[in-house]
């Protein structure tokens, strides 16, 4: 395979996880926090509802998980592409 | 040692040290007065960057906010830390390889057009200086709190102090001042919390004390704070009142706003790979969460308090007497707050007694009438005030208020001193250097860069007398600027090899420009008072206020972009190798200076 072939590869696997961590992204926030929360007001939390944890802290906890999952994802992308830096 | 030499103590003692940090790591070179040379470990750029980023708005205006509106103000705690996920998954490792200074390089380079960075130039300095604007806001109440003067006067010192500060060095001196003010910030605003959360719950933890139990009443804190604000006739804390359309776009605002924003975004160019890049975000997120897991606690517990002192035998007892306030030493934080004019209350019936509910509420008329009551007699508190004045409101030790005076003066001065590097990068480097004089010697692009932090001061100061909300509400409106103009163009920039000069340039300048009419139709143009069309109360599309129109500004930068790329002549096959090499991390190695 080219350097080229296996670039294009990279890419493409770098864009599938991008999609993947922005749709938890959005889900844990704009989802479980503002418009799902009607729908998980049944599951109670410290006095409130769960979207309300999500909208006040659990968002961030997700955040945090996902952008240090996406910096050792791609870390170990880069290396099996060859496109690391020495 | 009364309460303010011991403010004046602290705010000096941590001055004295920041000082000293500037000195010792003074910048010799342009390189590292906008870079800091590059070669910051990502765990101590990470904790530099929130110092940057955690503002006047988070640590002083943020937790006011929450703490007077509930659930509606969560779109401040998603927002200012989800666009950490978009700079990490979309921006930091790309703008680290292509190894520039600054973001409009990048934009001047990539769309192959000295009129796309003049654009990204004037976009950055508009979402800047509005950015500033709120800053001051915050020194201004810092400092008027804690030399007991008038906000006004406050505010003009401050400026003096923002300003001496800034000029001291660039990137390399504040990257490790900006250490140590997170240290300052994240310990004052994390002590007053802990010992509140250990009285109210128990719990030491304040994240864990929110949905913990109210010790007092064996409720949980948030059923006990849902009962207490409705008995006084205002809006359950926990429920949502807003329209959820625009509570979605504002969180979305303030998210692409945090990734379009030039002083965060340059912090990125400052670690030496561009995994590094990738961390870095990480770790940032890391020291911010720090404070935004603390903040809804500290707003929720500060409500709670508040009025437990304005009826402190209930809510169906008697209110607090206006002899207790000038007396009791519980009260006495009423009246130092009452001399920055932020903070008042009238005797309106004459009944001795100030009676704190909300007047606006027609279910309360019967009861206001039934006891005599003639309107709400706490008839100032300014949000703003919320998070200074917390550790007195809990009557914690004279130490924990002088702490949280220089924690509140170390994160506006840190914001500040970041927005000012980055306003001064975009004239002297990009501006001057890179368009109009590119022989410029580099001493003299040091004399420009100073000269316009100066310039922005001034003109934050003057728009500042008239801001157009609390501090984190003005902040607000700076980040939908930077996500209507700067954020789009370097996604497209690096996601899409299509978009070419005529449609970037195109696209920025259309976010830019209707996100500034929709801020000024409803804040009034350039912010004087009256000038307004249209009000947040009643905005002129929908739900949509102006703080939330940032989102429909990336949208239209987008769409513009996209069309006229599309009509216009492709991109040169040079610019499509550079986004491919952008894209790749190999062979990432030490700026370029293109001059």
């Amino acid at each position: 395979m080219s350097q080229n072939d296996d670039n294009n590869a990279y890419w493409s696997a770098n864009m599938r996880l991008i999609k993947i961590s922005l749709i938890i992204w959005a889900l844990v926030s704009f989802g479980f926090g503002i418009i799902l929360r009607p729908m998980l007001a049944g599951i109670k939390i410290g006095g409130t509802d769960l979207g309300f944890w999500f909208a006040q802290q659990g968002s961030i906890l997700c955040f945090l998980a996902l952008i240090f999952f996406y910096a050792w994802r791609m870390n170990t992308l880069d290396r099996e592409h060859g496109v690391d830096e020495e | 040692m009364d309460q303010f030499t011991l403010n004046l103590l602290f705010v000096g003692a941590s001055f004295a040290l920041y000082i000293g940090i500037a000195i010792w790591a003074r910048a010799g070179s342009t390189s590292e007065f906008y870079a800091a040379g590059r070669g910051v470990h990502p765990v101590t750029n990470g904790m530099a960057t929130a110092a940057d980023w955690m503002s006047a708005a988070s640590f002083i205006s943020m937790a006011g906010l929450i703490a007077f509106t509930g659930y509606d103000n969560s779109s401040f705690l998603m927002g200012w830390t989800g666009g950490y996920v978009l700079l990490a998954l979309l921006l930091a490792p790309y703008l680290r390889k292509f190894g520039k200074f600054t973001v409009s390089e990048f934009i001047g380079d990539r769309f192959y057009s000295p009129t796309a960075r003049l654009v990204a130039v004037i976009c950055l300095l508009v979402a800047s200086i509005t950015y500033v604007i709120g800053q001051m806001q915050g020194v201004g109440i810092a400092f008027g709190r804690f030399l007991e003067i008038d906000a006004f006067w406050g505010l003009l010192l401050g400026s003096c102090v923002v300003f001496a500060y800034a000029v001291f060095g660039g990137m390399k001196g504040v990257t490790y001042t900006q250490v140590a003010q997170y240290c300052v910030l994240i310990t004052a605003y994390t002590i007053p919390a802990v010992f509140i959360s250990l009285q109210l719950t128990g719990n030491p933890i304040p994240a864990l004390g929110l949905f913990g139990e109210h010790t007092a009443s064996g409720e949980s804190l948030l059923v006990k704070l849902d009962q207490i604000v409705t008995d006084l006739g205002f809006k359950e804390y926990t429920a949502a009142h807003g329209s959820t359309i625009n509570m979605v776009l504002f969180t979305l605002s303030l998210m692409i706003g945090t990734a379009g924003l030039p002083h965060v975004i340059m912090r990125f160019f400052t670690v030496p790979k561009v995994s590094d890049a990738r961390w870095s975000a990480g770790w940032t997120l890391v020291f911010i969460a720090l404070l935004y897991l603390t903040a809804p606690a500290v707003g929720a517990m500060a409500r709670l308090n508040i009025s437990d002192l304005m009826w402190p035998n209930g809510t169906n007892g008697e209110a607090v007497s206006v002899e207790q306030i000038e007396n009791d030493p519980e009260y006495a934080w009423m009246a130092t707050w009452q001399k920055t004019g932020l903070l008042d209350w009238e005797d309106k019936n004459g009944d001795g007694k100030i009676q704190y509910y909300n007047d606006q509420n027609a279910d309360l008329q019967a009861k206001a009438e039934a006891n005599g009551w003639e309107g709400n007699e706490l008839t100032k508190f300014n949000r703003d005030i919320l998070v200074l004045a917390n550790p007195e409101i809990a009557n914690l030790p004279g130490w924990v208020i002088g702490l949280v005076a220089a924690g509140g003066l170390a994160a506006a001065l840190s914001t500040a001193a970041g927005l000012l590097l980055a306003i001064s990068s975009a004239v002297s480097h990009d501006l001057l250097k890179g368009q109009l004089t590119p022989n410029m010697s580099e001493k003299n692009e040091l004399l420009a860069a100073r000269l316009s932090m100066a310039a922005a001061i001034v003109v934050a100061v003057l728009l500042g007398l008239n801001p157009p909300g609390f501090a984190a509400q003005t902040v607000a409106l700076a980040f939908g600027l930077a996500a209507a103009s700067i954020f789009p163009a370097l996604m497209m920039g690096i996601f899409s090899t299509r978009i070419n000069n005529s449609g970037a340039v195109a696209g920025m300048l259309a976010g830019l420009v209707v996100t500034l009419l929709y801020i000024f139709l409803h804040k009034g143009w350039f912010f004087v008072p009256g000038t307004n069309s249209f009000t947040d109360a009643d905005p002129l599309l929908g739900p949509i206020k102006s703080t939330s129109f940032g989102a429909i500004g990336a949208l239209v930068n987008f769409t513009v972009a996209y069309f006229v790329s599309k009509a216009t002549k492709e991109t040169p096959q040079e610019i499509k190798d550079l986004v491919e090499s952008v894209r790749i991390p190999r062979g990432s190695g030490a700026a370029i200076e293109d001059h």
